[in-house]
């Protein structure tokens, strides 16, 4: 069978897709928080913005972030999720906030037994955006896991910047994400 | 023997629109330059995000209902049915559906909206629900209307529901959505028509008197096809 066609997320998800941290009345299913206090695990704070081709930063991204535990597990039941308080998924809307951040807490996962270095799994859509993109996050401090990373090794070297999130003065881990330009993010055909 | 590992089937770019689709504006400044970097499966094989049918309202799938303040929406009632599938034919079961739309009056409720058309104090636009063990899904919901917006003079976006889509694995998510068959302005939409002729039309409900409810509403299907994991000799032996 063949493949519906992937189409835009288009300027008006918030509602249905993050409702709550928009202010709607309707629940969401997932928040900013990808594990929550006390979960086991180095807590990190990761912030970053979604820059488009004109170095604009876009107030109608939607970031999902998915990732393992601290043991480089991923989750495979609510009941563990509920457990643990750790959730493996977050999502955030970049038009929540003034300064048109997204903001995740969660602790930094382990690496997986398959040699891939820690790292979050990146689902970006926005309005003008026809697929969603992939990308992942590895934590700049991680460099000699990053020599064996099986993805990383895909990617040519003068690009691997583009995938690193670094500590700020304060510890929040930054990211950037740019669609376009001379820092491009690496997106991934998954 | 060792079991060879399953691979998910590529994204089909035959079937997807190409990411800088001019005639939609938004996509020139917003689509990545740069080919993907193609990943081995491993990644496209991670499980999808965890949740469960407790998680989903019971009103959640009924989007004439679940917003109800003083009354029932304005429009017309329409019932959304179909199959969630993955390109090799299997259901995909248990997996989410999460929608959103415009009112009968072609608005948005969410605040960046200003189209000058009512909102209606009844109805959000936002619903949710679970394929069942077979895949199936049914929602309930209300008609969107046709709205302007800025692409060029003159443009108008035909009638349509969003849909979000997680399947099975990481890479089997999809965001799309659908129309209604017979709608004039899908011609002339650069949204639909960025999809290549031959797979826009699967983004097209079908109206069936079938699932059509005396008295009640209109049926739409619209069957939606995901990535799926490809057969491997071990499978097909089963």
């Amino acid at each position: 069978m063949k493949q519906t066609p992937s189409q835009t997320v288009g300027p008006y998800f918030a509602y249905g897709l993050v409702p709550s941290q928009y202010g709607y009345e309707l629940n969401s299913l997932w928040g900013s928080d990808i594990a929550e206090p006390g979960c086991a695990g180095v807590p990190v704070t990761l912030m970053g913005r979604v820059f488009d081709g004109q170095g604009e930063a876009v107030f109608d991204a939607l970031v999902e972030i998915q990732q393992a535990d601290a043991q480089g597990h991923h989750l495979h039941s609510l009941e563990q999720a509920r457990t643990t308080g750790f959730r493996g998924f977050g999502r955030m809307g970049t038009g929540s906030r003034e300064d048109r951040c997204f903001v995740f807490r969660t602790i930094k996962p382990g690496a997986s037994a398959d040699g891939h270095a820690p790292h979050l799994d990146v689902i970006l859509t926005l309005r003008g955006l026809l697929n969603h993109l992939y990308t992942r996050i590895y934590f700049e401090e991680d460099s000699a896991q990053h020599a064996r990373d099986p993805v990383l090794a895909q990617v040519p070297p003068e690009r691997r910047a583009t995938l690193m999130a670094r500590p700020d003065a304060t510890g929040v881990y930054r990211f950037d994400i740019h669609l376009q330009g001379p820092e491009e993010t690496v997106f991934f055909d998954v | 023997m060792t079991e060879p590992t399953p691979r998910l089937s590529p994204r089909d770019w035959a079937s997807h629109p190409p990411s800088l689709s001019p005639a939609y504006a938004s996509s020139v400044l917003r689509s990545p330059t740069r080919p993907l970097i193609p990943i081995a499966a491993s990644l496209a094989e991670l499980a999808q995000p965890v949740y469960g049918h407790d998680m989903i309202g019971a009103l959640d799938h009924d989007l004439t209902r679940n917003a109800a303040r003083n009354g029932a929406p304005l429009g017309e009632r329409i019932i959304v049915a179909g199959r969630v599938l993955d390109d090799q034919g299997r259901p995909v079961p248990h997996t989410l559906i999460e929608v959103w739309q415009a009112n009968a009056a072609g608005r948005y409720i969410h605040r960046i909206d200003q189209h000058d058309a009512p909102l209606d104090p009844n109805f959000l636009g936002a619903g949710r629900t679970l394929t069942d063990a077979q895949g199936r899904y049914r929602l309930l919901t209300i008609k969107p209307g046709a709205y302007p917006w800025g692409n060029h003079p003159n443009a108008w976006r035909p009638q349509h529901i969003h849909f979000s889509l997680f399947g099975a694995h990481l890479g089997s998510r999809l965001v799309t959505q659908m129309y209604f068959p017979g709608d004039p302005l899908l011609e002339l939409d650069p949204i639909y028509n960025s999809a290549p002729a031959g797979a826009r039309e699967r983004m097209v409900a079908q109206f069936s008197i079938d699932l059509t409810q005396e008295g009640f509403a209109l049926g739409y299907v619209f069957d939606i096809v995901l990535r799926g994991l490809q057969a491997t000799p071990m499978e097909a032996a089963r």
